[in-house]
């Protein structure tokens, strides 16, 4: 005789009734993740929509009131420094590491290395940035040590996106190309790197935006003027964006808050545009992908 | 006259020699990227001795007068800027200067607890959602939408935190537990004054908010990677969703949601702008309760170091430069040990936003 015991397993009622709880919470879940993020953009837009005046794009700051001009084009100098530092050296980073690391000497110590840069919290690279290059080398607040703070910063995302992204070239794509003679570079630069290419700028992109939106390393290396950028790396100030969020939030004068708002949507808009293009280039490839296969 | 046809030998030697060049500079081609690659693999790991360095060098002073007293004291005080300076352990510092870290550490690992109690479990469920419970027609922006949060810089998500999210907290739904809290040990902790929405609660929950992101389109990537055989195997034995969720698809893939998680950890210990927001930046206590404000090793650096700079033994800078130390140390160990779990797993060690 084979007996099933079911005297101390849980009823199916009883199941059924977590399974439906289960239910209940991922959307719950769902709720508490969508709703504060619409709620957030929502906030923003309706602060800055009311006062939101075209010029603010044209017009110099006055610290706690006037226009965002000098802040805009700060933002945009240190993304596009950021881009040419951090994109060059991030870049190639990742490629040797996915295309020359193997059985070469001390690969291990830069994969820790990026691992523990990528993890470094950014007011300890700032501080860092501002006791040594801004003081301890006499740069003042100027371009060059905000932007080298921002870099090092984010070098490590690139690093790595590259690197994945590299990784996903199909081997029948290196294969075909040693396969037809190509020497290994000319392979490396025509095949594999232009293949990786949507996946390297996705990255580059997030970077940059991580770099626009970043506040902490740069309270303290860029400093922050009311004139547009100068052409000098050191010893000149340059304005950004997060720095008027994060300063006229709370001073007396409504015209701050109205700044501080501004200076909101203008980083929201730039953010969410670099994040949308990322994704276009990812679904567009990933159908491309799936058309070719 | 005899038309000759032009000569064609000088041209096809033209043409070889210029293939040559071209061959030539191919195979040289492969060695430039391999230097190049090699050249720009100094920066990161430059960036990080660069870091370590005046980091250590900066603190010693204060690593020498305060020792470990340093991790166990509470007070923050920079001394008085005309009392003079005296020697300790051979440091000049301001007379009645005294640092201790405690309540920042506190802070520190408080806040980035209860964004973990948070985030761990809505992370684990949204991507369930996204997975499972939805059509991929909607699933696939709304995945966005989650991987949109990543992208907002923290200093707005600290002015909606602080101007927005506290206030409707601390008016509208912290009252509902603090008021209905018997005044005994433990749950003692859950009562008491709420506050105006700036605090430790407050600075944990949009710590959370920050991290969801990291966990939840993680922990999504790994969902889809489980096969289907033994979820649809698990369902034709009977299971209901939640066993199979419980069952099979979360212990498949366990390791990796772990690493996200602890990654997501080491972002909310190194936040700073959102925090310094919302946390009251109180220095010098750790809360009472639930609700009372304070201040984490970070926010304390950004919003000190203006005036650390004006004492001129420099001993109020090498303090901060102790905390950053400290900081330093917690996040490495803790991103360390979460990329080790992530590349156990298997899964791509590709976080969404910055670690």
């Amino acid at each position: 005789m084979v007996e099933i015991g079911l005297a101390g397993l849980p009823s199916t009622r009883w199941r059924r009734a977590r399974s439906r709880l289960f239910h209940v919470l991922m959307w719950v879940a769902l709720a508490f993740v969508v709703g504060p993020a619409l709620w957030l953009v929502v906030g923003v837009v309706a602060r800055a929509l009311p006062g939101w005046r075209w010029n603010v794009l044209t017009t110099m700051s006055q610290g706690t009131s006037g226009g965002l001009a000098n802040a805009v084009v700060g933002t945009l100098v240190l993304m596009a420094g950021v881009l040419v530092l951090a994109g060059t050296s991030g870049v190639l980073t990742g490629i040797y590491l996915s295309e020359f690391a193997e059985g070469s000497r001390g690969v291990h110590l830069v994969r820790v290395a990026i691992d523990v840069l990528a993890g470094f919290p950014s007011i300890v690279l700032g501080y860092v940035g501002y006791v040594a290059l801004c003081v301890g080398l006499g740069w003042g607040f100027s371009l060059l040590p905000a932007l080298m703070i921002l870099s090092f910063m984010v070098v490590p995302y690139i690093a790595k996106s590259t690197e994945a992204a590299l990784h996903q070239v199909p081997t029948s794509y290196r294969e075909g190309a040693e396969a037809l003679g190509m020497p290994g570079g000319h392979a490396l630069r025509r095949v594999v790197v232009r293949t990786a290419l949507p996946g390297i700028v996705t990255g580059l992109l997030i970077a940059l935006s991580i770099a626009g939106g970043e506040t902490a390393p740069l309270l303290y290396t860029a400093g922050v003027t009311n004139n547009l950028p100068t052409w000098s790396l050191l010893h000149h100030p340059i304005a950004y964006l997060t720095y008027y969020v994060w300063t006229d939030w709370n001073q007396p004068s409504s015209a701050a808050h109205v700044v501080s708002y501004d200076a909101s949507l203008i980083l929201v808009v730039l953010v969410l545009v670099m994040l949308v293009v990322a994704r276009l280039i990812v679904a567009r490839t990933q159908r491309h992908a799936e058309s070719s296969a | 006259m005899i038309q000759r046809a032009p000569s064609t030998v000088g041209e096809t030697r033209r043409d070889d020699s210029s293939r040559r060049v071209r061959r030539a500079w191919a195979r040289r081609e492969e060695s430039l990227w391999r230097v190049g690659g090699r050249v720009a693999t100094l920066v990161p790991v430059g960036a990080l001795a660069f870091l370590l360095v005046v980091l250590a060098v900066k603190a010693w002073p204060a690593i020498k007068v305060s020792g470990w007293g340093y991790l166990t004291g509470s007070a923050w005080l920079p001394g008085s800027t005309y009392g003079g300076v005296e020697k300790v352990h051979g440091v000049a510092i301001p007379v009645g200067a005294h640092y201790g870290a405690w309540p920042l550490l506190a802070g520190t690992l408080q806040t980035s607890a209860i964004a973990l109690i948070f985030a761990v479990p809505v992370s684990i469920l949204t991507a369930f959602a996204l997975t499972e419970g939805l059509p991929g027609r909607i699933a696939r922006p709304l995945g966005f939408v989650v991987e949109v949060v990543a992208g907002i810089p923290s200093v707005i998500i600290g002015l909606w935190g602080v101007l927005v999210l506290g206030p409707f907290l601390a008016h509208d739904v912290y009252p509902l537990v603090a008021t209905h809290v018997p005044n005994v040990p433990v749950l003692r902790y859950f009562g008491g004054s709420v506050g105006y929405g700036e605090g430790l609660l407050t600075s944990g929950l949009v710590l959370g908010l920050m991290i969801v992101p990291i966990i939840a389109s993680t922990t999504r990537d790994l969902f889809l990677q489980v096969p289907a055989l033994p979820q649809e195997g698990a369902r034709a034995l009977g299971m209901t969703d939640a066993e199979v969720a419980r069952r099979v698809t979360l212990p498949w893939v366990r390791s990796g949601v772990i690493g996200a998680a602890v990654l997501g950890l080491g972002r909310a210990l190194g936040e700073t702008i959102a925090v310094a927001m919302v946390s009251g930046s109180v220095l010098g206590v750790v809360s009472p309760n639930l609700y009372g404000t304070m201040t984490t090793i970070a926010a304390t650096i950004v919003s000190q170091l203006d005036s650390a700079a004006t004492d001129g033994t420099g001993f109020a800078v090498a303090n901060l430069a102790e905390a950053g130390l400290l900081l330093a140390a917690i996040s490495i160990a803790v991103n360390l040990a979460a990329r080790a779990i992530v590349r156990r797993s298997g899964a791509l060690g590709a976080p969404v936003g910055r670690a």
